[in-house]
């Protein structure tokens, strides 16, 4: 297929109106699926976490979970929702392999909450209110993996296997209404929706939130209007978005390509597209099904979900600080500056920070590593730093051989290195590597006056205040060290010697 | 007169990958309808004030705490299926998904 034309961004945003639309889909950490007693676990031999109610075998009855309606209650009541007094499940009918049942139960007139909203801050420190139009339970669906025609097994065939271990584990799907007024923030704003849905989340201790995994994915709705029309345009939703970064450049890529089709007198087919993390790019894929096509009707086989009064104020007593307040709080312990802490937050470095400080290091030191290196790889593998394969508990361990004095910065970076290479925890690699640097104050000193010797003039120099002249001293004997020396002390020895 | 036209039942046809010849959807058609319209025999029997409900017997909140069960084996899920390998039900491909 031609690849397709985009229009450049800011031309773009001079003509059109962007109007964003957002649909989350979290996965609840609960034992068990949504409708039956089968685990719900991540990377279990496929269909082993499987039972005639999640296969949809004839007879078997679905029953609710009930952590999985307290767990949605608190999400619903945490992005500011009102709680359904009856609710009810419903059958959405479609044909995929995907479920065994041809239908997915979800909830589709009587959500568990509606009427929310959030206010979601962007890089440029700009809030948005965001309105949540609705949260409702359903059931997550199989795994497909797509054999193609090419394999040479059987010639020309092309079949799909299925796994359904994650059929009917449990999700919540949160619903945006219609987004204005963003503009040409509105893909930084979608990516931060989706980071302040995950912060609420993992503070609720409801998901494990890992968008790799996808525990929290997105799909974005994106549709332009020429400034000042009332009539909103045709939506397209892409899908398939699992990173913070990819959100940003897919709602970005989709307001560069429908404008592009809009300035050329073309139209906006309302489809679902999908994202390509690799190039970058959206494609067509299925023609989106009017809400008629699911012919949804009431599901039979399960009752009313009717939260008591008593149970919602519970639930709501029981809220953890909203994600603001928690960042608030965070700035003033790790005592970041407002830019400072702006950057950690954008990076999506909060969390691992705060683990690393409750793992022992310093809030500083656990910045400079995760904004610094760890940061930096992440952008040249164009990956989240949770994808990477550091844990906070082995850049505390990397920080504590720093601030002991074992290891300096240079081989600091080095180390963290070979553990984001999977080579082990940096304790180890030190050892492994002889990577320690030499502490022994006899070792220095023999090599400082090897190095005195090939500059006599230098010790003189110090003495007439030129402190300075050291630095010539410390480079040979770092360079002699092959680096693994503290030069911070390498420079106090150079000058006491200078004082004898 | 009954709702379902022939372009509804091409359509139900197509949602379902049900591929039909011009005299089934005839068929369908007329027999669909009938179904549709005995249905709705039921909206005259019933007044506007009885509310709809979706289970025969007015109970809620019937819930199951989140403690895990057992599951099928995997030979045991399987072994209904028209065919599997490496431990997937094996179907035949859609292709206009990823």
């Amino acid at each position: 297929m031609a690849k397709a034309e985009l229009m450049n961004y800011e031309q773009a945003l001079e003509k059109f109106e962007v109007v964003i639309g957002l649909e989350v889909h979290v996965e609840l950490n609960t034992k068990t699926k949504m409708f039956c007693g089968c685990r719900n676990d991540f990377g279990d031999e496929p269909n082993t976490n499987v039972c005639p109610v999640c296969l949809g075998l004839p007879g078997a009855l679905p029953v609710v979970n009930k952590r999985a309606v307290e767990s949605a209650i608190k999400i619903g009541l945490a992005i500011g929702c009102d709680i359904a007094p009856n609710g009810r499940f419903a059958r959405k009918n479609y044909f995929y392999p995907d479920l065994a049942k041809n239908f997915q139960t979800s909830q589709f007139d009587e959500p568990i909450a509606f009427e929310g909203g959030v206010e979601v801050e962007v890089p440029s420190g700009q809030v948005y209110k965001i309105d949540i139009e609705r949260a409702h339970m359903e059931e997550d669906a199989g795994k497909l993996t797509h054999v193609g025609g090419n394999t040479g097994r059987i010639q020309g065939a092309e079949f799909s296997l299925v796994d359904y271990n994650r059929a009917g584990v449990p999700l919540i799907e949160i619903v945006t209404k219609p987004v204005y007024g963003a503009g040409a923030e509105a893909p930084e704003l979608a990516a931060a929706y989706v980071r302040y849905i995950r912060e609420v989340v993992k503070a609720l201790d409801v998901s494990e939130a890992r968008m790799e995994r996808g525990n929290v994915r997105c799909d974005a709705n994106v549709s332009l209007r020429l400034h000042g029309a009332e009539k909103l345009g045709t939506r397209t939703e892409t899908k398939n978005v699992n990173s913070l970064r990819s959100i940003e450049r897919a709602v970005r890529y989709e307001i560069q390509r429908q404008a592009h089709i809009l300035a050329n007198g073309g139209t906006i087919i309302q489809e679902t597209r999908h994202w390509h993390e690799d190039k970058g790019t959206t494609s067509a894929g299925r023609p989106k099904s009017d809400a008629d096509d699911y012919r949804y009707f009431p599901e039979p086989d399960l009752v009313p979900v009717a939260p008591s009064k008593e149970l919602i104020e519970e639930l709501r007593a029981s809220l953890p600080e909203d994600p603001a307040t928690r960042r608030k709080r965070l700035q003033e312990a790790w005592g970041f500056s407002d830019l400072e802490f702006r950057d950690v937050v954008n990076a999506g470095l909060m969390d691992p920070i705060e683990e690393t400080v409750a793992a022992g290091a310093s809030p500083q030191a656990a910045r400079k590593w995760w904004s610094g290196e760890i940061a930096r790889q992440a952008n040249a593998d164009g990956k989240d730093v949770s994808e990477l394969n550091v844990t906070a508990a082995q850049v505390a361990e990397l920080a504590a051989l720093v601030e002991a004095g074992k290891i300096n910065d240079r081989i600091g970076r080095e180390v963290l290195a070979a553990v984001m290479n999977g080579e082990g925890n940096p304790g180890e690699i030190v050892s492994a590597k002889g990577l320690e640097v030499v502490s022994d104050d006899g070792a220095l000193m023999a090599a400082i006056d090897e190095a005195l010797a090939k500059q006599p003039d230098v010790l003189e120099k110090i003495r007439e205040g030129k402190v300075q002249a050291a630095g010539a001293v410390i480079g040979a004997v770092m360079q002699a060290m092959k680096g693994q020396a503290d030069a911070g002390r390498v420079r106090e020895l150079i000058i006491e010697r200078a004082a004898q | 007169m009954s709702e379902i036209t022939p372009e509804v039942v091409r359509h139900l046809a197509g949602l379902a990958r049900i591929d039909v010849t011009d005299a089934e959807v005839d068929r369908f058609t007329e027999q669909l309808g009938l179904i549709v319209d005995s249905a709705a025999t039921l909206k005259a029997a019933v007044a506007g004030d009885v509310p709809a409900t979706s289970h025969p017997i007015p109970m809620k909140n019937v819930y199951r705490e989140d403690v895990v069960l057992e599951s099928l084996s995997q030979e045991a899920a399987l072994s209904g299926s028209a065919d599997s390998e490496s431990g997937r039900f094996r179907v035949a491909a859609i292709l206009d998904e990823e």
